[in-house]
């Protein structure tokens, strides 16, 4: 990856800028156009059936995977762009929590250890300890609130325990930008909202988050908008704007049902993404 | 079976154990060497679900040997060429597990079967010839052992300086990535240091049995703590224990090394396998306390 420069021209002061992006993978189109400005504290969340781009969005966000055209500008730094084809792969500036696998019950890791992995785990060089590490380790532990198990065994700790540490490893240098793929997957009700106050103490200390995932209930009250990519094509507003049942309807092109049950919604009758699998068989998802 | 022979074969030495200890202390200093950076590889071997690998690459390490003896090259070249060429085409198709292991499997045999035909044509003093497959330090020569050490040393700093990006790939290697580690030259990287010291063991243990010194101690020491410094720390100590202690009490007779090697290490693996099962009741019994 060469030549272009690496510092946007515009002093734009959007934490994250997307415009025109296009994902293609094979000879199929993921989806195509999509602009997006993030504003400073701002949690986004991104919903979708499985299948249809959108842990591989914040993947280019990264720089980790190519887009098929546009360009992507965060914190202040072109993370790619087609002309001239330019990609810059990962920054510790950016929070990332990618999508959670559980850890093998003999990983040779204390749960503390998981967060140090954010603090020094791209230095290269003997592997001195240092005493700055350490506190800063013990600080992002106590702010996740992981201090009761931050020195058991990494691989024996719940799913809700690992997400904990695992988004201390995504803050360990305070980004401004956070993106979390489906960081609330397989956790009960009490971790869903443990991990989402988390990140949105993180926002209000002024970070922008994109975070994807399929449920949208445990986020109602502190998503301020919402991206829906469905059939290659895109709806962003808030909420109130984009859940209702013509709004994905046209979207889908099929007909979807956005239903209120009691203070959580639903979403039946969206089809899925081709070629996919879905966890929903039945075709229906909770957003 | 005669037991005057046995005993005999395991302890005809000892009145010389002395004079015998001296001629062979280069093998034990390589032996010392390849215990411990083959227990510290050895962590990464297991976090990175490679002991598969590992075997590939002792197979054609010693297919290269085999050849380096039979035009009369390099032994221990010979085998380094065959270690990285093996490592460097695992490392470069097999990125995932499962096509990883399909490729191993492939390999595998056509170097064992390379190595086999190698040795078949090779009209030399016929004692080298199953060395390069159940090892027999003793008889390397002490200019080679020299080599063995100084690439043990290499490998022992390579790993030490990679070793925070290595881990954090080894463990989330997508979180890594995105930290800006540079996985793909990290893993490169490591698998040039794992051809090194697989081509090491090889000569010291014999490419059948390599596992005993990079995997065996490894998984020991994982059952029994998950401390980041404590595994390796414990992982290095079990293959030095391993492989020096192999060799003092195989010079003491006239047995090969290698049994005595894998014996130790595989006894501190089930030492350690009971202890962990242990510690693992007291914890849970705790928990539901």
């Amino acid at each position: 990856m060469s030549g272009p420069p690496a510092q946007a021209n515009d002093t734009d002061a959007s934490p994250l800028s997307i415009r025109g992006a296009a994902l293609r993978r094979g000879d199929r189109e993921l989806w195509s156009g999509l602009d997006l400005d993030v504003r400073p504290g701002e949690l986004i969340a991104v919903l979708g059936p499985s299948g249809s781009g959108k842990t591989t969005l914040l993947r280019a966000i990264l720089g980790l995977e190519p887009l098929s055209a546009g360009t992507i500008t965060a914190l202040g730094v072109v993370r790619q762009a087609q002309q001239p084809g330019f990609r810059r792969r990962g920054d510790r500036r950016i929070g990332y929590v990618p999508q959670q696998r559980p850890l093998p019950p003999d990983t040779a890791l204390r749960g503390r250890d998981l967060v140090a992995l954010g603090v020094d785990g791209h230095r290269f060089g003997f592997p001195w300890p240092r005493r700055g590490d350490r506190a800063r380790v013990d600080r992002l532990v106590h702010e996740v609130g992981a201090d009761a198990f931050a020195n058991r065994p990494a691989g024996t700790l719940s799913g809700g325990e690992q997400q904990r540490l695992r988004i201390g490893q995504a803050l360990a240098d305070d980004p401004r930008l956070l993106l979390c793929d489906e960081p609330l997957t397989s956790l009960d009700l009490a971790n869903q909202q443990a991990v989402v106050g988390l990140i949105d103490r993180h926002r209000r200390s002024g970070a922008s988050v994109l975070l994807v995932t399929h449920d949208i209930n445990p986020l109602l009250g502190k998503v301020d908008r919402i991206l829906y990519i469905a059939n290659g094509r895109f709806m962003l507003g808030k909420p109130q704007e984009v859940l209702r049942s013509d709004v994905l309807t046209d979207l889908y092109g099929a007909h979807v049902f956005v239903l209120r049950a009691g203070d959580r919604l639903v979403v039946v009758g969206a089809p899925d993404a081709e070629e996919s699998h879905h966890h929903h068989a039945d075709g229906e998802a909770t957003a | 079976m005669n037991w005057g022979d046995v005993w005999d074969a395991m302890f005809g030495g000892l009145p010389y154990y002395g004079e015998i200890l001296a001629l062979v202390s280069n093998s034990v200093w390589a032996g010392a060497v390849l215990g411990l950076v083959g227990g510290l590889i050895g962590v990464f071997v297991m976090q990175r679900d490679m002991a598969f690998a590992v075997h590939g690459i002792s197979e054609l390490s010693f297919a290269g040997a085999a050849a380096a003896l039979l035009i009369g090259a390099d032994v221990v070249g010979g085998s380094i060429v065959g270690s990285l060429i093996a490592a460097g085409i695992i490392g470069w198709l097999g990125a995932r597990a499962r096509d990883r292991n399909s490729i191993i499997g492939v390999l595998m045999p056509f170097g064992l079967g390379l190595g086999i035909l190698f040795l078949s044509l090779y009209s030399g003093r016929s004692a080298n010839r199953f060395s390069l497959l159940t090892g027999q330090i003793v008889s390397v020569q002490s200019d080679q052992l020299g080599w063995l050490i100084v690439i043990g040393a290499i490998v022992l700093l390579g790993i030490l300086l990679i070793w925070r990006p290595l881990r954090f790939d080894s463990l989330d290697p997508q979180a890594a990535a995105a930290r800006g580690v540079p996985t793909t030259a990290v893993s490169l990287g490591f698998m040039l240091l794992l051809g090194l010291i697989v081509a090491v063991a090889v000569h010291i243990i014999g490419a059948l049995l390599v596992m005993a010194l990079l995997v065996t101690p490894a998984a020991a020491a994982m059952r029994v703590t998950a401390g980041p410094l404590a595994v390796p720390v414990l992982s290095a100590v079990f293959g030095l224990v391993s492989a020096v202690g192999g060799i003092l009490l195989a010079i003491m007779g006239t047995l090969p090394v290698s049994p005595y090697i894998t014996t130790i290490s595989f006894a501190i693996y089930v030492v350690c396998r009971v202890i962990g099962a242990r510690q693992g009741r007291v914890m849970r019994e705790r928990m539901h306390a």
